[in-house]
């Protein structure tokens, strides 16, 4: 078994709010292998983005130990990328600069700006992106947007990818095509990554396992599924593929069968 | 270029890129990321470059009658207030009739810097008196709220220290504290000034702290993620997103400023636009005070459009 990145034990989140303490999560333990791909997926409000928002170091747990090869996470690590939901591309900066910001950040110590530069040029020609360097965020589509999202997290060289619905915005065509294109690049790169989706199909593509989270308050993890696919993973393929269909047929009970019940 | 030329391209490179990446994946092993070029485009690629080409015929006609739409109504508006303006001067009366007015202000914009004394300079010199009176309050104001407007929006505690002292002072006209300054002073010039700085700098501490405040959640998640240093927090997130409600500030502010230096020269007197319409009003000119209405209103209007122009150019559209 490859060595684990990430080790998630015991760990509870709640918050404080007007109404009193609100246990978002509880009991979640859960270990993250190396170059492994796991999908996180729940309900709506179930604490999909508080379980990510937790290894990503935004929030620290209330309860629980979080630890990253080894270490307590106490805080953002440049080794930890995150892709936001809706981009976060600072709309004043061009898609460069967007990207310049992180590398900067993480290679500015050691390296001359020339080279800093090349990463830069080199993160966004991964996406596909090189003609649109000079464009600010709002001159671009909904979809390259998130590519330079993607570009910013990959240009600092990541142990970890966290995305939180990265797609979840898009048109279904867009959608598969970063979805493939995301394949390629972890692939490409043997990054460990986990992604929080609420698509059945999205999560049995691109993961390795699928982390089912039950309703909320206090939700935890309810099952975890083995997704045993050969890649690289051909989407038409996989359309008559059996287990394919098995995984998810076993998701959609967990959601619609197990979970909604609960919710009702 | 045709839409098939367009949509070649992206796929010439997903080829290319796919055979790098099945090259590298057996070199690099373990080796991080970005070091590989996987080139793979989709047809968001040909959205860049394919902006509609505009058809060149009939482009100046358009531009033309679009010319006569924005300028026919304010013209017509303007037209029917000289007219009113006349059909109610033409029976004479005190108030000066449009033809007088302009032929006043041939007159004193044939010379409008003459300098005769202290108390006779021309309206160049009037106007410009005021605008640097308008130019220093503002300015130490500015200095003073800006950053201060910063401060309260980070800190809560700051925030409802000095909220309730704001929210007192505020509402109070800016020549209530004619005096004060006067006081502190001795001299009529910085009074004034004092005044402008007083109504200037509530606009901009409230709007800087309320843009502080508004600065989206997730672009400070990004700094967090991307573990930025203060400086360039500051720099590349904070002062470009709280830039337009500073701005909006500075608008309101000088709005105001002009608004409140033409009262407070009356007051204080020597050489200023308003002082100048008392003056004119001591020696019953009263052509000239219309005048100086057109000149103190168009001199507001321009300070606002600079400042509408300068906003515009920082504001950045979202999403
Ligand atoms: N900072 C917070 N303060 C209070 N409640 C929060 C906070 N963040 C998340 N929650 C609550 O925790 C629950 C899970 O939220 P979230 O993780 O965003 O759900 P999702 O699975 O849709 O990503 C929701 O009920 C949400 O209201
Ligand atoms: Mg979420």
């Amino acid at each position: 078994m490859a060595k684990k990145v990430v080790q998630i034990e015991n760990v509870g989140q709640s918050f404080d709010t007007k109404k009193g303490k609100y246990v978002a999560l509880r009991d979640v333990s859960l270990d993250i292998h190396e170059g492994e791909s796991i999908a996180l997926i729940g309900h709506s409000g179930c604490g999909k983005s508080t379980l990510l928002n937790l290894i990503a170091g935004l929030t620290l747990p209330s309860s629980g130990v979080m630890l990253c090869e080894g270490r307590e996470i106490a805080g953002p690590g440049p080794e930890r990328a995150v892709v936001f939901q809706n981009h976060s591309l600072l709309p004043w900066l061009t898609c460069f600069d967007n990207v310049y910001l992180a590398v900067e950040r993480v290679f500015s110590a050691k390296e001359g700006k020339a080279k800093l530069k090349q990463r830069t040029h080199e993160a966004l020609d991964l996406v596909g992106l090189t003609h649109a360097e000079a464009k600010y965020p709002h001159e671009i589509s909904g979809g390259m947007k998130q590519r330079v999202g993607i570009a910013r997290a990959l240009s600092m060289q990541p142990r970890i990818l966290l995305l939180d619905e990265p797609f979840g915005a898009l048109d279904a065509l867009t959608r598969a095509n970063l979805q493939d294109e995301l394949m390629k690049i972890l692939a490409a790169t043997r990054a460990t990554m986990v992604m929080v989706t609420h698509d059945v199909d999205e999560a049995v593509l691109l993961s390795d396992r699928v982390v089912m989270l039950t309703n909320g308050p206090a939700a935890t993890i309810g099952e975890i599924l083995t997704v045993n696919i050969e890649r690289p993973r051909d989407r038409l393929a996989l359309a008559h593929d059996a287990h394919f269909g098995e995984c998810r047929a076993e998701i959609m009970e967990f959601l619609y069968h197990k979970q909604l019940k609960r919710a009702a | 270029m045709t839409a098939a030329a367009i949509a070649d391209r992206p796929m010439a490179g997903t080829d290319m890129g796919a055979e790098k990446l099945a090259a590298s994946r057996n070199e690099t092993g373990n080796a991080p990321m970005a070091s590989v070029g996987t080139s793979v485009a989709t047809q968001e690629a040909a959205q860049v470059d394919s902006t509609p080409v505009e058809t060149s015929s009939g482009r100046g006609g358009e531009w033309l009658r679009a010319i006569g739409r924005a300028v026919f109504p304010p013209v017509l508006g303007l037209a029917l207030l000289i007219g009113l303006w006349h059909v109610a001067t033409i029976n004479g009366g005190g108030i000066p009739s449009p033809g007088k007015t302009w032929d006043a202000a041939v007159i004193l914009f044939s010379d409008p810097f003459y300098q005769e004394g202290p108390n006779d300079q021309g309206i160049g010199w009037n106007v410009l008196a005021s605008l640097e009176r308008v130019a220093i309050g503002f300015g130490i104001a500015a200095a003073v709220g800006i950053p201060a407007g910063f401060m309260i929006g980070r800190f809560a505690v700051l925030s409802q220290m000095l909220n309730p002292i704001i929210s007192l002072l505020r509402p109070v006209s800016p020549l209530a504290w004619l005096p004060i300054g006067l006081l502190v002073f001795q001299r009529a010039d910085p009074a004034a000034t004092w005044t402008i700085f007083i109504c200037s700098i509530w606009p901009m501490i409230l709007n800087t702290a309320q843009g502080v405040t508004r600065v989206p959640q997730d672009y400070l998640n990004v700094a967090r993620v991307l573990n930025l240093s203060e400086w360039k927090i500051f720099t590349k997130i904070l002062f470009p997103a709280v830039l337009p409600y500073m701005l909006t500030g500075i608008r309101l502010s000088i709005g105001t400023a002009w608004l409140v230096i033409v009262a407070a020269e009356m007051l204080t007197g020597g050489v200023g636009i308003g002082f100048w319409v008392w003056d004119e009003w001591n020696n019953l000119k009263v052509e000239h005070i219309i005048i100086a209405i057109f000149v103190i209103g168009i001199v507001g209007l321009i300070l606002e459009q600079m400042l509408m122009l300068i906003a515009r150019r920082f504001t950045y559209e979202d999403r």
